[in-house]
């Protein structure tokens, strides 16, 4: 139900409690947590008051998983159970990661994703980034104390849609109830924007330590409008160490490496990078397991040099946003650093000469994006008065199509079109008595299919025979609020329907989700049932709540006399469902609910949008 | 408010081609602050659908209205007129001496790397684009000369495409 709408002017605000709502940056490299609390977003910290948490998970032969500072600890002396980066494997296959060999893992194919062998078994990138979400929201629940509604996970604005099933599933294995995927560089803006009161055209330059993006948003009150977004999803700062690394390993002579020293010559090449933040140069030093020394001194205009071509990779994206959005460098009023390796002086130097203008720093890039994911999530759980709250309107990165004959590419909806979106298209059978159709759904800007990244592939089954050319199947995209994408066919003209809706083949089924949170569970099954009670509570009081608040705004003038009865029942008898303890049975009785007031919300819909308007008249009366 | 209204009917703006921009804008504003699913993140399922489904519907529809070309197609749909189906084939000679004269232009300056060669033929085809733009609107608006019209959208389009194709020169000499 429509929270938000409670407190409309003339109406006093029906009360209700602040709803506990979590912001959480999945990072490459760290990874955060913060809240909006008394309204004002921090971030959240650890028992020993640290804000990062390193995205580094350990799997022990015993089973005991570390996460965080204590798997990297661990880091150089366990190089194949310590998982760091794992967001680069995130709905990725092995193909996709071009030379395994500079990693220090033991990969394993597997349909859709690549998996990593562990100590504790194989692990998929999906279940290795539950454990890092799983550790944040054991944090926020410590320092809120409470039952979360939900939170907002960040993606990079140019993850694609596997990546964001992938991060989605990630989330939902943890537990959490995601209110929205939310792109890095938007949520950066939302920080900023509100902090500052930002107006006008920003540019966000967002380079973690795996993912480069650049959005181009329109700020104006009240509204963040991403115009264009563009970027790089395997490029950030792990690939500056790499080039230290490849230029250690080249000015020591030093023939191939074991895990153990790879892993020792990343984490040398990466304090190095650091190093040269504030300083002209670092000293590398490193004793390797064959007795070889690396003695090294790597100066800032040698690293600039090395480093060139990736500073120079993150401007190609920078000018294609740029000419999506039809503007020019200095249209641009400020441009926002987003991102840890942005505190790099080359990068700051190359952005601030293609925009002509001094990038602004002011904020902490490493915070900035969960802070803006918590302001969001205190949104989405309708803690904030409607007339003092904000609208996204968000993109998506990639166009989507469909393959067609001669593995070309048809897009459907191209680049940088408004979420949430919807593009039909239909096709028709090329054989006599064909009963069956095959689709392929792609994303990317390439002409081939070959080129595009393969999302799924479905057929349609059960086209009655017709001649040639007389079946009319009509295919729909929908996009949704979290840039995530649903397929459907539908033959047309027989009347008979055919429907169906895909799951990009990478993602993992409800069952598969229920199985591994069972598996993970398996000693705690009292406490996975304890659990769920309170989900569904947490879920069925707010439903009350937001049907109540409803009623008495609307029950009166949409809903006849018997309509409101039987919604009342509803909620009486979700309200003794509530009281036992069985979570199924307020599961069946919140579905009811919710079937027994779709009619009242198509009305109150209505409602809505002819209210909008009448003040959209109200508006031209007075000018 | 029908969720089947057309475009105009939906932002409640006469259905002209010459329209208020800012009068759009606000008006889109307006409705997706009431319908979008932030809007209902906390709200029930047969209420996020609803909100998914409005949403969907005034972004199509500020997207069509908001682009000249898909907004002067969009009234010419409403007025039973198809203008990019593929009956209509055919240009007069002088259009397609005139476009593969830009073509030509566009190949060389992709073959010279010349980014200005290229700016200075962005600008000529858009301020030539904008002059059909106004036809398109003189035969929409004040004459209803709708085959005029179609055929006016159909050179529009290829114009769009040339534009589309210098972009993509410019991307190939500046990423080189």
């Amino acid at each position: 139900m429509a929270l938000l709408q409670i407190s409309e002017p003339g109406m006093s605000a029906a009360p209700h409690q602040h709803r506990l709502a979590i912001g959480i940056d999945l990072g490459t490299t760290n990874s955060l947590v913060a809240s909006v609390q008394s309204g004002l977003a921090r971030v959240l910290d650890d028992e020993r008051g640290r804000a990062l948490l390193p995205s580094v998970v350990r799997y022990r032969a015993d089973g005991r998983i570390d996460v965080g500072y204590d798997a990297q600890a661990r880091q150089n002396e366990d190089p194949h159970n310590t998982i760091v980066s794992v967001k680069r494997f995130m709905g990725r296959g092995l193909a996709d990661l071009g030379d395994p060999g500079r990693h220090p893992y033991k990969f394993v194919d597997a349909p859709g994703m690549v998996q990593l062998a562990t100590a504790a078994g194989a692990k998929s990138p999906v279940e290795v980034s539950a454990e890092i979400l799983k550790a944040l929201r054991d944090r926020a629940e410590r320092a809120l104390g409470g039952e979360l509604v939900g939170a907002v996970i960040t993606v990079p604005a140019y993850f694609d849609d596997a990546q964001r099933q992938a991060t989605k599933d990630a989330a939902r294995l943890a537990g959490l109830n995601v209110l929205r995927l939310l792109n890095e560089p938007t949520a950066a803006a939302i920080a900023y924007g509100l902090d500052n009161a930002a107006e006008g055209v920003y540019a966000v330059y967002d380079l973690g330590g795996g993912t480069f993006d650049i959005s181009i948003l329109r700020l104006t009150r009240g509204v963040f409008e991403v115009l264009a977004t563009n970027g790089d999803s395997a490029l950030g700062g792990d690939d500056f160490d790499q080039r230290v690394f490849c230029w250690i390993v080249e000015q020591s002579h030093l023939t191939p490496l074991n895990a153990k020293d790879t892993r020792l010559l990343l984490t040398r090449a990466r304090a190095a990078k650091e190093q040269l933040t504030e300083h002209d140069e670092a000293r590398i030093t490193a004793l390797l397991s064959t007795g070889e020394l690396v003695d090294l001194n790597l100066t800032s205009a040698v690293f600039n040099e090395i480093s060139a071509t990736l500073v120079n990779k993150t401007l190609a994206p920078t000018r294609r946003a740029l000419r999506d959005a039809g503007l020019a460098p200095e249209d641009v009023k400020g441009v926002v650093m987003v991102g840890g390796a942005t505190r790099m002086p080359c990068i700051r130097h190359a952005v601030g000469e293609f925009f002509g203008q001094t990038p602004l720093t002011n904020l902490d890039p490493d915070q900035v994006v969960s802070l803006g994911a918590a302001m969001q999530a205190d949104v989405l759980a309708g803690n904030r008065a409607q007339d003092d709250d904000w609208l996204l309107l968000d993109v998506i990165p990639l166009s989507l199509g469909l393959e067609t004959m001669g593995a070309l590419v048809e897009k459907v909806i191209p680049r940088n079109t408004t979420i949430p979106a919807a593009r039909a298209q239909e096709f028709t059978t090329f054989k006599d008595g064909q009963t069956a159709m095959s689709f392929h759904v792609v994303q990317g800007e390439r002409e081939l299919v070959s080129d595009c990244r393969s999302l799924a592939k479905f057929e349609l089954r059960g086209i009655p025979p017709m001649v040639a050319g007389a079946a009319r199947i009509r295919v729909t995209f929908q996009v949704d609020a979290d840039g995530l994408l649903s397929v459907s066919a539908r033959e047309q003209t027989s009347g008979v329907e055919a429907a169906i809706t895909v799951k990009p083949s990478y993602g993992l089924s409800d069952d598969e989700i229920a199985g591994m949170l069972q598996d993970a569970n398996a000693h705690a099954e009292q406490d996975m049932k304890a659990r769920a009670l309170n989900e569904q509570r947490v879920e069925g009081r707010g439903l009350i709540e937001a049907t109540r608040a409803a009623l008495a705004l609307d029950g009166e003038a949409l809903l006849a006399a018997d309509e409101r009865a039987a919604i009342e029942e509803n909620i009486a008898e979700l309200e003794a469902a509530m009281a036992g303890a069985d979570h199924h049975a307020i599961k069946r009785t919140v579905e009811a609910l919710n079937q027994a007031t779709s009619e009242f919300a198509a009305r109150r819909m209505d409602a809505g949008v002819k209210k909008a308007l009448r003040g959209h008249k109200l508006d031209e009366l007075s000018l | 408010m029908d969720f089947h209204a057309n475009h105009f009917q939906l932002f409640d703006l006469p259905a002209h081609f010459r329209l208020d921009a800012d009068k759009l804008e606000s008006a889109y504003r307006k409705l997706q602050n009431e319908v979008h699913p932030d809007r209902f993140a906390a709200a029930g399922e047969s209420e996020k659908r609803l909100s998914l489904q409005w949403a969907t519907r005034v972004n199509e529809a500020f997207r069509t209205l908001s682009k000249p070309l898909a907004r002067g197609a969009y009234l010419l749909h409403l007025q039973g007129i198809e203008a990019f189906s593929e009956k209509h084939t055919s240009f007069p000679p002088a259009f397609l001496m005139q476009q593969m004269e830009w073509r030509e232009a566009i190949g060389a300056a992709r073959q010279a790397r010349s980014a200005d060669a290229l700016d200075r033929l962005t600008r000529e085809l858009r301020a030539e684009a904008r002059r059909m733009e106004e036809q398109f609107a003189a035969e929409l608006d004040d004459r209803q000369d709708y085959e005029a019209a179609a055929a006016t959208a159909r050179k529009l389009k290829f114009m769009h495409k040339l534009i589309e194709e210098i972009g993509d020169a410019q991307e190939e000499i500046e990423n080189a």
